[in-house]
């Protein structure tokens, strides 16, 4: 809301020193959104609220891929749909560059509209049927009075190259291409603006397997050629392991931990980003080699049961501790603080009052909380 | 989608049919000229001859002749060729206005609930549900009157325009909503697309993502829906012409012809003066309809017939 936000600010900005690899590029603090439930008759009112976002911390830096991980409805898209101001915020604040964006306006956000880009989950809703691709990739530069050198169609063309599409696709329309290929669309739009920061919301669910790993490996070259921070929203563990340096997880609108990836996937805490990382399906289980050409260990195995609580009404204390099999009275009782524990990384936070040991190597018993699961063990036995 | 019209064989011929009443309507003056008489001429009192002393034209058949096509009108004597050419002007030219003013406001007031949604969608809604319970017939032949008389004292001469501006009103005022309607749905359908999202991500102002984004999409109904309502504002324009409450003497219009046609039906039993007017309209009402269909074919191949 400050007043220099309306000034549109130089171009060249993008090369003074705020722009150092490390440095604070999006800072989002207590974000919070809920969506009033209504209901009632004959009038209606707000019955309850749903708490899809309930003050969540995240930092994302210059030139750095940060995951967003959870399972379907713990406010991942939501909160990119925040940041990208598609969504007002119900309360936090973000601030991109230091300058407070919470409740900017369109035309206030003008200036750095073009820096913070999203790439959509559904290539098939994502391009407007009636515009030929040219359109819809120059239609951003348009709109932000962008006069790239040799006009628009020359960049057209160029983005589409580095998106790996034929360049004279320009004139054709979404509906002539496969989902994988209007993805790369998608991306060239994103593109179109030379952001800083991309927020992609599950860019490669709605995608087939083998399209996945293309459009990812696309997205990691952008990533990495034009040093470009992204913010990484997916539930497909794998892919984020694969794609982003930090790592954080979300549980009915919180984040419940959050660190660089090593420390996520092998030296987790949380006992969700256990369960969690135990539910990721494995190929060659225990006879896999890592890179050192040591053998993987046997990892652990955990079933929780139950589904996500409602998050019109979420458990008080902890979120997650209807689930948790080292649930305590002092869970109910008190939220646990996003911190680093000790025997944590610098910058490992996790929120927890009893966190687990940092390793995903199998434990003495597996914990089995679904009681159908463990009927049917039994009837295996 | 042209190449699918083109291949639609009943779409074609009717598109014909209808293209040469808009032709016949636009060329009238031209036409009468060639033909060298005009609608307001009183044969009546400018060749007594063709007259018998009860105004009746003598030569059987209303008259018809090497000199007057389609024969004279008993009492005044109005030519009716003329009269019918410049009767399709009138009328065509009142269903256009009527349908540019419905489909203009359809989009305007369908597309802004559908876009806004909230408060403006629900109250745009029961607007639109409040005209739909309108009685359309009645509220057109009681409002009609009133409407002309909000423009002139009753007591003076109506000019034609007045007539006319009222018919256009009284027809748009209860036509836009089915239209209207659809627009909002297929708005509010689109809104929540990721383009839609695509744009406002990119900073577009909102009418830019109405202009570029959604009203593209949403030329479909509206050409669908303009195609069926236009022959619905023809005939319910040449219903009111009927009933007294249009156009009036001496201006020609389309539904004025039969009511005078009627009568002579009556009083004289001839059909002649009922014939060239009701085939004329019954062919471009069953062509526009038939071009109707085949649009939405063109545009819809899933629908099948």
């Amino acid at each position: 809301m400050t007043e220099d936000l309306v000034l549109p600010a130089p171009r060249e900005a993008a090369t003074d020193a705020t722009d150092a690899p490390g440095e604070p590029l999006l800072v989002v603090e207590k974000l919070v959104k809920h969506f009033p439930v209504k209901g009632g008759f004959p009038i209606r009112r707000t019955v309850g609220q749903v708490q899809a976002v309930d003050g969540i911390d995240l930092t994302v830096h210059v030139g750095e891929s940060f995951g967003l991980v959870g399972e379907s409805g713990c406010g991942k898209s939501t909160t990119g749909r925040l940041i990208t101001k598609l969504l007002e915020p119900t309360g936090g604040s973000i601030s991109y560059r230091g300058k407070d964006i919470t409740h900017a306006t369109r035309r206030q956000l003008a200036p750095i509209r073009s820096e913070i880009q999203m790439i959509f989950q559904d290539p098939y809703s994502s391009l407007n049927p009636r515009q030929t691709v040219g359109k819809i990739i120059s239609g951003p530069m348009e709109i932000n009075g962008l006069e790239p050198e040799g006009g628009h169609e020359k960049r057209v063309r160029e983005l589409l190259e580095i998106v790996g599409l034929n360049p004279e696709h320009y004139n054709r329309f979404p509906h002539e291409f496969s989902g994988g290929q209007r993805q790369r669309i998608g991306v060239a739009r994103a593109l179109a603006l030379e952001p800083k920061l991309i927020v992609a919301d599950e860019p490669v669910s709605a995608l087939d397997v083998s399209i996945q790993a293309q459009v990812v490996n696309l997205l990691q070259k952008v990533q990495q050629e034009l040093g470009i921070a992204f913010l990484f929203i997916a539930h497909d563990l794998a892919v984020v392991r694969h794609f982003s340096q930090r790592v954080a997880v979300m549980y009915l609108g919180k984040v419940i931990e959050v660190g660089d990836r090593d420390s996520i996937y092998t030296r987790p805490r949380h006992p969700y980003t256990h369960a969690l990382l135990s539910a990721v399906p494995e190929v060659n289980v225990g006879g896999e080699d890592t890179e050192d050409g040591e053998d993987v260990p046997q990892r652990e195995r955990i079933r929780l049961a139950g589904d996500v609580p409602s998050p019109i009404s979420p458990p008080s204390g902890c979120r997650f501790r209807t689930r948790c099999w080292k649930a305590q009275d002092k869970c109910a009782a008190e939220e646990p603080p996003l911190i680093q524990i000790s025997g944590n990384h610098a910058g490992h936070l996790t929120a927890c009052h009893f966190p687990e040991e940092p390793t995903i190597e199998a434990r003495d018993e597996d914990i089995v909380l679904d009681p159908a699961l463990v009927a049917l063990e039994e009837s295996d036995d | 989608m042209w190449i699918r019209f083109k291949r639609d064989r009943t779409g074609v011929i009717s598109a014909y049919v209808v293209l040469f009443f808009f032709l016949i309507g636009l060329l009238a003056p031209v036409i009468s000229k060639l033909y060298g008489k005009d609608p307001y001429t009183v044969y009546a009192d400018e060749r007594p001859e063709l007259f018998d002393s009860a105004g009746v034209p003598v030569q059987p058949n209303g008259g018809i002749s090497g000199e007057f096509w389609f024969g004279l009108e008993p009492g005044n004597g109005y030519d009716v060729f003329t009269k019918l050419l410049y009767g399709i002007r009138t009328s065509l030219m009142i269903s256009v206005a009527v349908t540019l003013a419905t489909v203009l406001t359809g989009i305007l007031l369908g597309v802004t609930a559908g876009y806004l949604g909230g408060k403006a969608d629900y109250w745009i809604s029961r607007v639109i549900d409040f005209l739909l319970a309108f009685p359309a017939q009645l509220f057109f032949i009681a409002s009609m009157p009133v409407v002309v008389s909000l423009f002139v004292s009753p007591r003076d001469e109506t000019p034609v325009y007045v007539r006319v501006v009222a018919l256009i009103l009284v027809q748009w005022f209860l036509g836009w909503m089915s239209l209207g309607r659809i627009l909002r749905g297929t708005t509010l359908a689109l809104r929540e697309r990721e383009f839609i999202e695509a744009a406002k991500v990119s900073g577009a102002p909102p009418g830019r993502i109405i202009r570029k984004e959604i009203l593209p999409n949403v030329v479909t109904p509206i050409l669908v829906q303009g195609t069926y309502m236009l022959p619905n504002f023809v005939t319910a324009e040449a219903g009111l012409s009927f009933l007294g409450v249009g156009i009036v003497e001496p201006t020609p219009d389309w539904g004025q012809m039969f009511a005078k046609a009627s009568t002579e039906l009556v009083m004289q039993n001839d059909i002649t003066y009922m014939f060239f007017p009701g085939i004329s309209m019954i062919v471009f009402i069953v062509a526009f309809n038939l071009l109707g269909d085949s649009v939405r074919d063109a545009f819809d191949p899933k629908t099948a017939r």
